[in-house]
């Protein structure tokens, strides 16, 4: 990072020349929230990179039926690993923590979040967490293998490292309370004059259900995995049938939380096409009202629909019909956002950049993930997939197709803000093809070989399976080609490309006001907004 | 701290109230259970709760609801200036938690001695709903336990911050905060004791 500082022409550097400290301790012990954002981005990034590996290597196992690179008990752990690392370490704190901590200040008109100290708290704890968890790969019997949702009555007695991990889960459960209420008291404290509710960017809007979600369902994670530990060390038998448990009261707590988890994951991204869509379409967002409101829609209606897990696992027929129901009714806020999107394109001035081929491709696998969630949420078809690689196609079109590549999005359209400089675009062109193309590669064929009755968390499958999970092998190889160029094209240009001014994309929200890379302070005074976040005209942008 | 130049007190409660949310979550998931399983075994339930030392419980009560009016005639004492006042209420409110985990030490010797606790053979041997209300009951009260540490030790910092003036009638949301969580370890043992002491 210091090589940024240099490669910055003097009194040009921003936040990064703007510090008392030098070295490391000017970036861990710093409460200022742009560099706290970029400590969350290469952190989840760090993890990302890791969980990635893993799943290329699940990948290469299942690439020829029987054992090709792997036994059945590293199979266990490494998907296990890869889902923990993906979900807890990555996508759950990353927008939030990374991008949210970056923009969402500003996009407010603030000079830093309500709690800046608790704020670097929350990294703190998200980092001890996490070197619980890594710890925990490495120590007592060896990594957990119980797959990511640490089901009983296996989680209780196998002999694996699961107490240590789901401890580091717990912890980095509390970071996110933290950013949560953070965020919330920030958006409700510290918007800057003018900038009433009716104003706020879609990104904020749907940081804001986000952090809603996160303070509301992740103590229940938390109670439940201490359950866990519980079980685990003192016999409670809460969750243990021959003790009077019930196994299923387990699976209700878990998916309490884990369910409105996966809002947690796709709210943000959907901000982050909200914000992309009308800038590179130069045109404003249609149905604004409708875009936020549909945020804390599917963040209220979302907290309900966690029955949709268990269809199989015991439900009396009113709860499953009731939970499928309201799994329905999710879909509808879902598709307000994309018909809303899909709507301001229309007839729009579309500038094909990389952040909109993004946004572009969220909007296309987005939906697809949505709809083959229906299959799941409606009973009769998710008997027929449940527990198949249906769900592991159907999960990565949702969070990878979705989150990630918004994720990927926000990469591309908000990090050169903060490095004053930018990628090449065609390279970044060249790897969202590879990434768009291998990407559907390896999912759709896991989501027909799911059909097809080819079960998940196995390393071995009925020969009848081979040649689809060799072309789902091979899909993989494309999109981490293209993996591998998009960063190493972004971070060449983040650290060498061509300087950009302080509007690239000519987009209408107050981060693009300031100057580029932001000072320490954001704004010299204090803003005055007096028009919305995507009026082009009276932002005098045409 | 940039852009800490002022202090946002309302700003700062709002954060309090959304931990204190948070909490509640925390223990919403442990009532939910015994909700489920006072459902499936009403009958041993109402037998195990019947055992519990409703002495001990009503005591406890009494000790928290003193505890919370002293750490609310605080609140006002710092309004007002008056310094020692402070101390002394904060100074009673600790005492009070430790008096209630004495107590709770008192009470929970009597069971195991008695032979109850998770995994005993006394509870194994006995009817399987009799073993989960005592898990529960172990596990939610012991989870409360913890927070009335955390309350009482949040409060002697609060009260070694009114000590050297750095908490006064001018700022003092910090010795709000602390008493709002305070509080909340009232306001859930008010709905423990009744769960397992009174109506079973």
């Amino acid at each position: 990072m210091n090589s940024a500082e240099k490669v910055h022409p003097p009194g040009n550097g921003g936040f990064w020349n703007d510090t008392g400290k030098t070295g490391i301790t000017a970036w861990i012990f710093s409460t200022d929230h742009k560099r706290i954002g970029l400590l969350y981005f290469y952190s989840v990034l760090t993890f990302f990179l890791i969980a990635v590996v893993l799943g290329v290597l699940l990948r290469i196992e299942l690439m020829a039926p029987g054992r090709t690179i792997m036994g059945p008990q590293t199979y266990n752990a490494v998907f296990t690993v890869h889902g923990v690392l993906m979900v807890f370490l990555f996508i759950i704190p990353g927008f939030q923590g990374s991008f949210g901590n970056l923009v969402m200040p500003i996009q407010i008109g603030a000079r830093d979040v309500a709690f800046p100290r608790l704020n670097l708290f929350s990294w703190w704890l998200y980092m001890a967490g996490a070197a619980v968890i890594i710890t925990s790969l490495f120590t007592g019997g060896g990594p957990p293998d119980t797959g990511w949702t640490f089901y009983v009555p296996f989680s209780e007695r196998t002999g694996t490292n699961v107490s240590l991990a789901v401890f580091g889960v717990f912890i980095v459960g509390f970071s996110s309370i933290i950013t949560g209420l953070n965020f919330v008291t920030t958006i409700h404290r510290l918007r800057a004059e003018g900038m009433t509710w009716g104003k706020l960017p879609l990104f904020v809007w749907s940081l804001y259900a986000t952090a809603w979600v996160q303070i509301l369902a992740t103590p229940i994670l938390g109670i439940t995995l201490a359950l866990i530990i519980a079980e685990r060390f003192l016999g409670t038998g809460l969750f243990d049938p021959a003790r009077g448990g019930d196994p299923l009261m387990y699976q209700h707590l878990f998916w309490i939380y884990s369910h409105p988890a996966v809002y947690i994951m796709i709210l943000p991204g959907m901000g982050v096409i909200s914000e992309i869509i009308p800038a590179f379409a130069r045109k404003p967002i249609f149905g604004y009202k409708m875009i936020a409101f549909s945020s804390i829609a599917i963040a209220a209606a979302g907290s309900l629909v966690w029955g949709h897990h268990m269809f199989t696992s015991g439900m009396s027929d009113t709860a499953i019909l009731v939970f499928s129901f309201l799994t329905f009714v999710v879909a509808i806020p879902s598709a307000i956002k994309v018909f809303n999107w899909v709507s301001t394109l229309y007839r729009g001035s579309i500038s094909l950049e990389a952040p909109m081929l993004f946004a572009l491709a969220f909007i296309l696998l987005f939906s697809i993930g949505g709809l083959t969630g229906l299959i799941l949420g409606a009973a009769a078809t998710d008997i027929h997939v449940h527990d198949t690689q249906f769900v592991v196609g159907h999960f990565h079109y949702v969070i990878f197709g979705g989150a990630v590549f918004a994720f990927f999005g926000a990469m591309h359209y908000w990090l050169p803000k903060f490095y004053g400089r930018r990628y090449a675009e065609k390279p970044a062109v060249v790897a969202w093809v590879l990434m768009f193309v291998g990407f559907n590669i390896t999912y759709f064929t896991m989501m027909v070989l799911g059909m097809k009755g080819m079960p998940r968390r196995y390393y071995d499958y009925l020969p009848e399976f081979a040649p689809l999970n060799l072309v789902s092998t091979i899909g993989s190889w494309i999109l981490v080609s293209g993996l591998i160029l998009m960063l190493v094209n972004l971070f060449r240009g983040l650290f060498k490309g061509e300087p950009i001014d302080r509007n690239p994309w000519g987009a209408a929200t107050l981060e693009w006001t300031i100057p580029t890379p932001p000072p320490t302070e954001n704004f010299e005074e204090e803003p005055v907004v007096t028009h919305g976040p995507y009026d082009f005209k009276k932002a005098g942008i045409t | 701290m940039s852009g800490g130049l002022h202090k946002d007190n309302a700003g700062a409660k709002l954060g309090m109230w959304l931990f204190l949310f948070t909490e509640l979550l925390l223990f919403g998931g442990l009532f939910l259970l015994y909700a489920a399983y006072l459902a499936r075994y009403p009958r041993e339930f109402g037998a195990a709760g019947r055992e519990m030392h409703l002495g001990f419980g009503t005591l406890n009560t009494v000790i928290l609801i003193t505890s919370s009016l002293l750490v609310a005639m605080a609140v006002t004492a710092i309004q007002r200036g008056a310094r020692r006042m402070v101390l002394l209420l904060l100074g009673g409110t600790v005492l009070c938690a430790a008096t209630f985990l004495f107590n709770k030490y008192l009470e929970w010797s009597a069971e195991i001695g008695n032979g109850i606790y998770p995994g005993s053979s006394r509870l194994t041997a006995g009817p399987p709903g009799e073993s989960v209300f005592y898990s529960l009951y172990y596990l939610t009260v012991g989870l409360h336990g913890l927070h009335v540490l955390i309350g009482a030790t949040l409060l002697t910092f609060v009260a070694v911050r009114v000590q050297r003036g750095t908490i006064h009638a001018g700022d003092y949301v910090l010795l709000e905060n602390g008493a709002l969580y305070w509080h909340l370890v009232d306001l859930i043992w008010i709905f423990i004791f009744p769960l397992y002491y009174l109506i079973l």
